[in-house]
């Protein structure tokens, strides 16, 4: 299973269910608002790096470029392009966007 | 005298206007709609305070690169607010802490608050505006 977050942390809990239900060796793609959780520093970071002992992490690199966070993404989470959004999407036989 | 010259058509009155930031930019159309009102409320020479709060604190951060997702970026508007005369910037010190971010990177000059400093701003305000 794909498991697709768009919205921030601190304003939806979709991530935090997400990450409830996902079962190991699932991936979880950020984008939007959402990628703001993988970065260093932010509340959400500790959930994603416990998160990542199980799960696949990806972050969706234009979505951090466009919010300034290129620079700041947890070690851990694996950026991907839209190109590699395409391929995770191929990969999985499943996806759910959480919205 | 004129009889117009008697009516108080409320052109002179000042009232102190807070916007209150509370959205990251792109997400949502609010960032970007919140800074063209502010730009409005500019040109009637109202006492205006810029706040950012919670996720609104990421709208003024340093090295916005929007190229990739095709939108505006008009983070560098916030920049140019001072030639407006709009130079009240505030920023929450709660919501700067809770995402990793200090001063040096935002892409502007503002002024940090604690909680109390934040509360009675807000409680000084004739009219709070919430994007």
């Amino acid at each position: 299973m794909l498991h697709i977050v768009n919205k921030s942390a601190a304003e939806r809990s979709s991530l935090e269910s997400c990450l409830r239900v996902a079962t190991k060796g699932s991936a979880v793609l950020l984008i939007e608002d959402a990628v703001y959780a993988a970065t260093n520093g932010n509340a959400a970071a500790a959930k994603i790096q416990a998160a990542a002992a199980d799960l696949k992490i990806y972050a969706l690199g234009p979505d951090l470029a466009a919010r300034g966070m290129a620079g700041r993404v947890l070690d851990g989470v694996n950026v991907v392009d839209y190109g590699g959004f395409v391929d995770l999407v191929a990969e999985h036989s499943n996806c759910q966007s959480w919205l | 005298m004129s009889d117009m010259d008697d009516m108080d058509d409320g052109s002179g009155i000042i009232k102190k206007f807070m916007f209150l930031n509370r959205k990251a930019p792109h997400g949502t159309v609010y960032a970007l709609e919140g800074l063209e009102v502010v730009l409005i409320t500019a040109a009637f020479d109202q006492d205006v305070s810029l706040v950012f709060t919670d996720d609104g604190v990421f709208q003024l951060m340093k090295g916005i690169d929007t190229k990739g997702i095709e939108v505006k970026d008009f983070s560098k508007t916030y920049r140019a607010l001072e030639g407006y005369d709009i130079e009240k910037l505030y920023v929450d010190q709660a919501s700067m802490d809770a995402r990793g971010l200090t001063e040096d990177d935002l892409i502007v000059d503002v002024t940090v608050l604690s909680v109390d400093e934040m509360a009675n701003l807000m409680a000084e305000q004739d009219v709070v505006i919430s994007f």
